[in-house]
């Protein structure tokens, strides 16, 4: 067991945890942040993503032991003060999600690539999209949904 | 006001989904909750001696581990076969039993036998290591090929052989090869597939030791179907005492239409344990117990005259059931996949086929679309292989074949209501700039690269209704689908419907179609489904039917609410019923300036009486209230159809093959949401290009499934995909009132024949097997490479 205290979506949290709780574990079942999703287990589909200190990880393969004193972000702090994030607001214009499940973790890849480059290409959004599988979409829409999100930012 | 059929309207279920509210099983707790692993053969056929569960039971936290005697001492009955198929010699099927859990023998790697329930997941796990299962394994029969001249896995399946069933005519078909110039042969495999919706299956029950009633919260395409079957099948519990919630689902595909194993054993251990229990599959769970796709082994012959008519075609197929025989199981390949086998084309005559077979593999059933990717897959290859044979253009010998008037009457079972072949293949032609192929060619032969160009028109018979039919060709249940349409007295609207969404959009779409027929604004209207204690009863979402089928059943459902309506304003107007026009929302009396808004009559439909103001607005022999229900079964299936046309570039050097335009055009009739049915194409079109150039399923000659998690079984991702070029022809659907046809399959069926013949264009001919692979793709180029080196 170890203690830990990390700031959540702002908020500070303090919890002891086990040795190998993974911060996918922690979110979902200890802060009960449902939105962050276990798609794989083998950090193959991405539906995981969230942020830790402003960059985009797979967090069922990040242990929440290694993580004391980090910000983390999940899709439920993207949006502020009700008012949805850029990338959110793409993804819901151009239809870039159908069942939702790889959702989470495809718009907090998204937002991490617009840090990183303001207007990637279109080869661009796919490569950096290559750790996250969708089986709805066909890709076609969120990569149009992150240029939108980029045309906006 | 507008009409929003046919807008591009925004998701109303995206805002959840995009700030992590969406509600999945796997989300769901409940306090108290024990957690279940399964136990799971790790062979591929074994007989089952003995089951030691003493050490696990003195494990940390462990509830209750319960085996398959349990099970049997409970007669708690198994999984089912939805569909008779019956032999051509007229005997019944074969259908071995499907126990909830594994009690003599097991028959695939994977296939449940016990089942532990702990307090923690980490304690459920510790514990299932310890049940000692002692085995004697046997040997497995994993190859479709030789299976059926393998030992029976099941007592009493000689040849392993559930059916051998046979559709159309073959003497006619064998005296129309007679007088063919030309007969083009063609064996393929059609490889296994893993369906992979992203949310692994779950399911979370809580017995309710007051009321008696369980509730299971699952990944369901179809929540009214399992609680049936759960019921009648397997005797968990009256249906008046078993709510299934199929709550916010990711993704299903077909994969999530049986109910399986977990549901029942978790559903009955809750009550036997009194305590609530949750099951989440691990990614592995998924690729080893979901149902999979495809696997046939098809021989095909079509006899043609020397200007490319088509006499007749032949479709020989051993289709894998895998261990034993699921709801979709018997008839994907037959019904769903036969009559289909002709494509659209007049095809004189015509028979398919199909010895489906047992062997240790995971259950096999309905994948996206189900028999009809199987069947185009063969005919759009063979077409190929005959216009090159033939030295014809691929759109050319289309073309010719093409009915030309509707309603065509197709060759095997279906009458094809309305449809425009010829205009969809043009406008591919003309979308894909197919005339400039040949520039294309050279400018990537000057870099050393390959280029190909494939062609494919397909048509889909979906809907998976009308009961009568569906139930004469084996169908345990009628398919028809329910709604029922609730305005509250304050004017909004709430839709019931049994069909299921889990990507498809139907809280959006459905409330267009009502809000249309109602005049209600959009916001206004709240569709709900997926759970069987809201709403009536529903067949569920597969096949492509929820529009075509349960958007009709609220269309219905929307009329009556209108007619109740005009009978109400008429009485609040002191008119005839007669004289109320009906429109935008308001009921008005003709050639007046009289009229009552919807939600007027809907609060005075509430208030049958007098007081004050409020004068008895309802009409002698109505009811209060403003709630109408429709069961709708179409009178035919629906018949979307299309042409697409896909340019692939290969690099010799490498083998890889990249996918360098696609153009699909499809006819799905009426388009409620563009925005919307353009995703189902595009999502459609990713599966179908998987197939063809990445996914396959594999298994080892012991049956152990070697391709059990996403770093063996290659899903598309980004980086493998291209935009996609899409274009819409219309012919309305003549069988339902809005004139739509299903558009959730059509991508799959499509995309694999159109990328193969693509790649085998490119290959100069040479034949490759599914998937193209970039191993094959390169030796198929060195090969091509050496013959054209020995011809020169």
């Amino acid at each position: 067991m170890k203690k830990i205290a990390i700031e959540v979506n702002g908020k500070k949290v303090s919890k002891e945890i086990q040795d190998h709780t993974t911060l996918s574990g922690l979110l979902r079942d200890i802060l009960n942040l449902t939105g962050t999703h276990i798609g794989c287990d083998t950090s193959q589909c991405g539906a995981c993503v969230v942020h830790v200190d402003g960059k985009s990880i797979k967090s069922c393969t990040a242990l929440a032991a290694d993580l004391d004193g980090s910000k983390v972000t999940t899709i439920e702090g993207l949006a502020s003060n009700g008012k949805l994030h850029p990338m959110q607001e793409a993804f819901k214009k151009m239809h870039g999600l159908q069942c939702g499940f790889c959702t989470p973790g495809m718009v907090m890849s998204a937002v991490d690539l617009l840090k990183n480059k303001k207007n990637p290409s279109d080869q661009e959004i796919r490569d950096w999209l290559e750790g996250n599988i969708c089986r709805c979409t066909g890709y076609h829409n969120i990569v149009a949904a992150v240029k939108e999100a980029a045309s906006k930012m | 006001m507008a009409s929003l059929v046919g807008s591009r309207v925004e998701r109303k279920e995206d805002k959840r989904f995009l700030t992590g509210k969406g509600r999945y099983t796997s989300d769901i707790n409940i306090a108290n909750q024990t957690y279940a692993i399964f136990i799971r053969s790790p062979h591929a056929r074994a007989k089952i001696k003995k089951i030691d569960t003493s050490k696990a039971l003195k494990s940390s936290g462990v509830v209750d581990i319960l085996t398959g005697e349990h099970i049997a001492q409970d007669k708690i009955g198994g999984l089912i076969a939805g569909w008779a198929i019956r032999s051509e010699d007229g005997s019944e099927m074969k259908c071995p039993a499907n126990p909830p859990l594994a009690k003599d023998s097991v028959n695939f790697v994977g296939d449940p036998i016990a089942v532990v329930f702990a307090e923690t997941l980490d304690e459920a796990r510790a514990a299932a290591e310890l049940v000692k299962v002692d085995y004697k394994v046997l040997k497995a029969v994993s190859n479709l090929g030789e299976a059926m001249n393998s030992e029976a896995i099941h007592d009493g399946i000689d040849k392993n052989l559930c059916y051998d069933w046979l559709l159309g005519d073959r003497q006619k078909t064998n005296e129309a090869f007679d007088k063919a110039d030309k007969i083009i042969k063609l064996d393929i495999v059609n490889n296994r597939l893993i369906p992979n919706a992203m949310e692994p299956r779950a399911c979370v029950i809580d017995y309710n030791t007051a009321s008696e009633e369980i509730t299971c919260y699952t990944t369901s395409q179809n929540p009214h179907l399992s609680r049936l079957i759960m019921s009648a099948f397997g005797g968990v519990a009256p249906e008046n005492k078993l709510r299934v919630v199929a709550p916010d689902v990711g993704g299903g595909f077909g994969s999530k239409i049986n109910l399986y194993n977990e549901e029942i054993v978790c559903s009955w251990a809750s009550k036997k344990i009194e305590r609530p229990i949750k099951w989440v599959a691990e990614r592995t769970e998924s690729f080893l117990t979901d149902t999979h796709g495809r696997d046939h082994i098809t021989h095909a012959e079509l006899a043609v005259t020397n200007d490319g008519k088509f006499l007749g075609f032949k479709n020989e197929t051993i289709a894998n059931l895998g261990a034993y025989a699921r709801v979709f199981g018997t008839v994907t390949p037959t019904y769903l996949f036969g009559p289909c086998a002709t494509g659209v084309y007049i095809m004189p005559a015509a028979y398919s086929n199909v010895k489906a077979v047992y062997t240790n593999t995971a259950p096999v059933d309905a994948y996206r679309g189900a028999g009809r990717p199987e069947a185009t897959y063969t005919i759009e290859r063979i077409v190929d292989k005959a216009a090159m044979e033939l030295g014809m253009d691929p759109i050319e010998i289309r073309m010719k074949n093409f009915p030309t008037e509707f309603p065509f009457k197709q060759t095997l079972v279906h009458q094809i209501d309305s449809g425009d072949y010829v205009a969809g293949l043009n406008k591919a032609k003309e979308m894909a700039d197919y005339d400039g192929f040949a520039v294309r060619k050279k400018e990537s032969e000057s870099k050393g690269k390959l280029r190909g160009i494939g062609v494919t028109s397909y048509f889909e018979a979906c809907g998976i209704a009308p009961s009568p039919v569906v139930m004469m060709l084996g169908c345990g249940v009628g398919l028809w689908e329910s709604a029922e349409v609730r305005f509250n007295p304050t004017g909004q609207v709430t839709v019931y419907t049994g069909s299921h969404s889990h990507g498809q959009s139907h809280q959006t779409t459905f409330a267009q179609i009502a809000a249309d027929e109602l005049g209600v604004p959009i916001e206004n209207i709240d569709v709900v489904h997926g759970d069987t204690d809201k709403g009536t009863f529903g067949m569920g979402t597969y096949g492509s039917r929820s529009l075509t089928v349960g958007g009709i059943a609220i269309v219905n459902a929307c009329k009556k609410i209108v007619n109740k309506g005009k009978r109400i304003a008429a009485k609040m107007l002191e008119a005839s019923p007669d004289e109320i026009d009906f429109k935008n929302g308001e009921f008005v009396v003709a050639k007046s300036n009289k009229k009552k808004t919807i939600g007027e009559v809907a609060f005075a439909s509430y208030l049958p009486g007098v007081r004050d103001e409020v004068k008895s607005p309802l009409p002698e022999g109505d009811e209060p209230g403003l709630i109408e229900s429709s069961f709708f079964d179409p009178a035919n299936f629906s018949f979307p159809a299309g042409s697409h046309i896909c340019e692939v570039e290969i690099d010799p050097e490498t083998g890889h093959v990249k996918l360098d335009k696609y153009t699909a055009v499809d006819d799905f009739g009426t388009i409620v949401n563009p925005l919307i049915v353009e995703g189902q194409v595009h999502g459609g079109l990713a599966q179908g290009i998987g197939q063809a150039l990445y996914e396959n399923a594999q298994y080892d000659d012991s049956g152990q499934l070697i391709t059990a998690s996403y770093m063996d079984y290659t899903m598309p991702r980004a980086d493998d995909l291209p935009d996609f070029n899409l274009g819409f022809t219309c012919t309305k659907a003549t069988t339902n009132p809005l004139g739509v046809k299903g558009c959730g399959e059509a991508g799959t069926i499509a995309a694999t024949p159109t990328v193969m013949n693509a790649v085998i264009n490119a290959l100069g001919g040479k034949e490759i097997s599914l998937p193209a692979t970039a191993e094959k793709v390169w030796k198929a180029c060195k090969e091509m490479k050496k013959s054209n080196a020995k011809a020169a």
